[in-house]
């Protein structure tokens, strides 16, 4: 099968129906691997064992992002090529991106409180987090105001389009402006500055909540398809009653 | 394992994630079973899609 074929919402519906169960295995084996290798990870120097919030704040911060640049890129598909899984794909994101943003908000505050001794500051990266999380929210909002899904998926695409600008900005406000928090320690130059026995959980972590993402994201679109058809089928027979 | 004299916030974090992770399994597998409910309604009353009928042709 050529991976143009999966851009048909029909031979779609085929895939995930194949690989959605297995997703949700490879999902539940990772996470059993993560956490087993959280529960055994050392504390840290510094901050003790409240260093294992970070095993779930840093993947939710990452997907928080990650999730907005997939909406992004299927925005393109939508202003571009006017493709009906690209407005599929993003819509399905939204709430997917909400959650885990949301959840990287709250579990910073939570390891916030301890370690700088309160749960919020309005700064740089914490600021332009919570405006990602609100941008959600908008696009989200958005696609239940306007009733016809490919005029809805239009307005929400060139929303997200704009909204993609935050992206760098949360990336590089721990280096642009003074912040409480800590500067990049995974991805940047010159390699990651955590000790392999805190890396290795953070990365299998990581791993665990993107095929999260991924096995949520599919069954969300596989939803939102048969939303779709439901909704022609209704149009089809109003029509047909008039 | 001891989580310290923060185990609250460690425990709180988690609880968290496990709630929230919860919530959007569920909420996926309600909206299917509901959309898979009103499309076997649709079919019931024998509303098909244009591109079922061009398929039976």
């Amino acid at each position: 099968m050529a991976l143009i074929d999966l851009a048909n919402p029909t031979r779609f519906l085929a895939l995930t129906a194949r690989i959605l169960p297995w997703l949700a295995i490879a999902t539940a084996i990772v996470f059993a691997v993560g956490l087993y290798l959280v529960w055994f990870a050392p504390d840290d120097y510094q901050q003790g064992a409240t260093v294992k919030i970070m095993f779930i704040h840093v993947p939710n911060a990452w997907l928080a992002m990650a999730v907005w640049a997939v909406m992004s890129i299927a925005s393109i598909g939508t202003l571009v090529w006017r493709h009906p899984l690209a407005d599929v794909t993003a819509k399905a994101a939204a709430p997917l991106g909400a959650a885990f943003t949301f959840l990287a908000l709250l579990t910073g505050s939570l390891w916030g409180r301890p370690m700088w001794g309160t749960y919020w500051v309005w700064d740089a990266r914490l600021t332009s987090v919570l405006v990602l999380f609100l941008m959600y929210l908008g696009v989200m909002a958005l696609w239940h105001t306007v009733e016809d899904p490919s005029r809805a998926g239009r307005a929400a695409a060139i929303l997200t389009l704009v909204g993609a600008i935050n992206l760098p900005i949360i990336k590089f406000s721990v280096d642009w402006w003074n912040t409480l928090h800590q500067p990049a320690s995974v991805f940047r130059v010159g390699g990651p500055t955590i000790a392999p026995s805190i890396l290795t959980p953070l990365l299998v972590m990581a791993l665990a909540f993107l095929l999260l993402f991924v096995t949520l994201h599919f069954a969300a679109m596989r939803n939102e398809i048969l939303r779709r058809r439901v909704r022609a089928m209704w149009l089809m027979q109003a029509h047909a009653a008039s | 394992m001891t989580l310290g004299p923060h185990a609250a916030f460690i425990i709180a974090a988690y609880a968290a994630a496990l709630v929230v992770v919860l919530g959007l399994i569920s909420w996926v597998l309600a909206d299917h079973a509901a959309q898979r409910r009103l499309l076997a309604d649709l079919e019931a009353r024998g509303v098909t899609r244009r591109s079922d009928k061009a398929e039976a042709v």
